[in-house]
């Protein structure tokens, strides 16, 4: 299963990844910076999270395959 | 038609590095070479200013991606590399290290240079600018020692960089030309925001201020004389006064300039084997209705994939809408759409508590936000702006009036243009 990772110190707040997948990525109200609803990504989540992580402004999502 | 048989792209900034890697996600087979004018590995600038500045991050963070992900993904990347003429008829490039290199179809991705000042002492030691990762370390280094620091240009960056040389104990000295600090790109409830913000932590801003010279000794800066006569001594000079785009390839080969790049809405230039991406380019922009050229990260992001899909063949006009963020210390601004003058500002959220967004409407018509600590706002904003979903200007100041609910219907059509 496809994990995601989220490097909330690199997070420039832009959601760009709540647009792309909302049911795997939040923000914080106060700050903006997203956080990890889930880790694991299921089959049909697997394309709203690889478009996260390519349109994060700031490279601030990793995939991981196993 | 593009010619897809090889890509050359000239730059590995973020518009070219996503050119490449948007090409192979489209699935495109030919091979892609970039063009890396830098010795460095490809790096996000951003952080230049800000936590790469602070000693936060290092060098890896900024990188795109590790050497492996180039080889993995069939991209020929070579670093310190330039090109530097370019033949259109016969459509190949001269690289710096002697070479030819034949392309099918090739994407400018050259992105800004700083503007440089020009008043006598301008190029004593001491006297920075801030685009590069030499630049970083630079400036890092000299804010540990120097005692007086002067700062010309209150722009995003400059004022990027006056939040971390307070953070480390300076109380920088900025001189700003126009009448307001921001001018260019925030409203006037923002740049009077920051204006005090900065104020209240020792800042001491001249607006309406020019530089006149730089006193130097022994070839080292002393001191910045304004164009008010006053002296302040000044032992490191950050100039951040603004880009202007790369363009002296595009010029030589002939394409079409105004004020950048000059590309059509599939970001074409004027010859049909040609594109260009990112901060180099203007385009007309469906958002603000006239020819724009932009410098941030989702512009040239945005752009990379736009011409990836028309080189793969699926062209589509660019037509996404701008946004922007700035670290400026702690606080966040950010701004969605684009403001060409507004005829009227409706203002939400908490003006002195530092935590508000600034609606702009142009002929009753949302045409850009502002917000400073309201990542909601923002995120609201862009979500309605995209979908060409009105917002009254009584609901954007009613603080009971539920805008993120508002604007999460609006979701399915804003994913599109988020
Ligand atoms: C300090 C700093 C902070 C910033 N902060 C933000 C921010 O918070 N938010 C935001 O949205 N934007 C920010 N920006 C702006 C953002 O970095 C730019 O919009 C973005 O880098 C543009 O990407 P680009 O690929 O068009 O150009 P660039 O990143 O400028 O890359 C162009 C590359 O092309 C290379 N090149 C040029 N000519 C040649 C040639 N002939 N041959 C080979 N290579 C060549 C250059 O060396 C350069 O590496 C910041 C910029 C700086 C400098």
């Amino acid at each position: 299963m496809l994990k995601v990772k989220l490097d909330q110190d690199k997070c420039v707040s832009g959601g760009q990844c709540v647009f792309a997948a909302p049911e795997v990525f939040d923000q914080r109200d106060e700050d903006g910076v997203a956080v990890l609803l889930r880790e694991d990504v299921p089959a049909e989540l697997v394309d709203g999270v690889r478009e996260a992580a390519d349109i994060c402004p700031a490279l601030a999502i990793t995939l991981q395959e196993n | 038609m593009v010619d897809t048989a090889s890509v050359v792209i000239v730059g590995a900034g973020h518009s070219g590095f996503q050119t490449a890697k948007s090409l192979r996600d489209s699935g495109f087979t030919g091979p892609v070479t970039v063009l890396n004018g830098d010795a460095e590995a490809p790096y996000q600038r951003p952080p230049l200013s800000k936590a790469y500045l602070t000693g936060k991050s290092g060098f890896d963070d900024l990188r795109f991606a590790a050497q492996e992900f180039y080889a993995r993904m069939d991209i020929t990347l070579r670093n310190g590399v330039r090109a530097e003429t370019i033949n259109p008829a016969g459509r190949t490039l001269g690289l710096s290290d002697g070479t030819i290199l034949p392309y099918g179809h090739l994407v400018l991705a050259t992105g800004t240079k700083p503007r440089e000042l020009t008043v006598p002492g301008s190029d004593a030691d001491g006297v920075v600018g801030l685009r590069s990762v030499a630049d970083a370390d630079d400036i890092a280094a000299r804010l540990e020692t120097s005692r007086n620091v002067v700062v010309i240009g209150a722009g995003f960056i400059g004022l990027e960089f006056v939040s971390v040389a307070v953070a480390k104990g300076h109380t920088p000295v900025v001189l700003e030309f126009a009448p307001r600090i921001l001018g260019r790109a925030a409203s006037e409830p923002v740049s009077e925001y920051f204006l005090s913000h900065y104020r209240q932590q020792g800042v001491d801003f001249r607006l309406g201020t020019a530089v006149e010279r730089i006193e130097t000794i022994d070839g080292k800066a002393v001191a910045v004389v304004d164009s008010k006569g006053t002296r302040h001594p000044a032992d490191l000079v950050v100039v951040g006064i603004g880009v202007l785009p790369e363009t002296s390839l595009a010029e030589q080969a002939g394409l079409t300039i105004d004020n950048g790049i000059f590309v059509d809405e599939f970001l074409g230039t004027s010859d049909p084997h040609i594109s260009a991406v990112g901060d180099c380019c203007s385009y007309p922009s469906t958002t603000a209705g006239r020819v724009v050229r932009l410098e941030s990260v989702q512009n040239a992001t945005d752009h990379g994939r736009c011409v990836a899909a028309k080189i793969v063949g699926t062209p589509r006009p660019y037509m996404e809408l701008p946004w922007f963020w700035s670290d400026q210390g702690t606080k966040k601004l950010q701004i969605a759409g684009l403001n060409f003058g507004s005829d009227q500002q409706v203002i939400r959220g908490d003006l002195g508590g530092g935590k508000f967004s600034v609606f702009m409407y142009n002929d009753g018509e949302l045409v850009a936000v502002d917000s400073v600590d309201r990542p909601m706002d923002h995120m609201s904003a862009r979500r309605l702006m995209a979908a060409k979903v009105p917002l009254s200007p009584q609901d954007a100041g009613d603080p009971d009036f539920d805008l993120k609910a508002f604007a999460l219907k609006a979701r399915t059509a804003a994913a599109t243009g988020a």
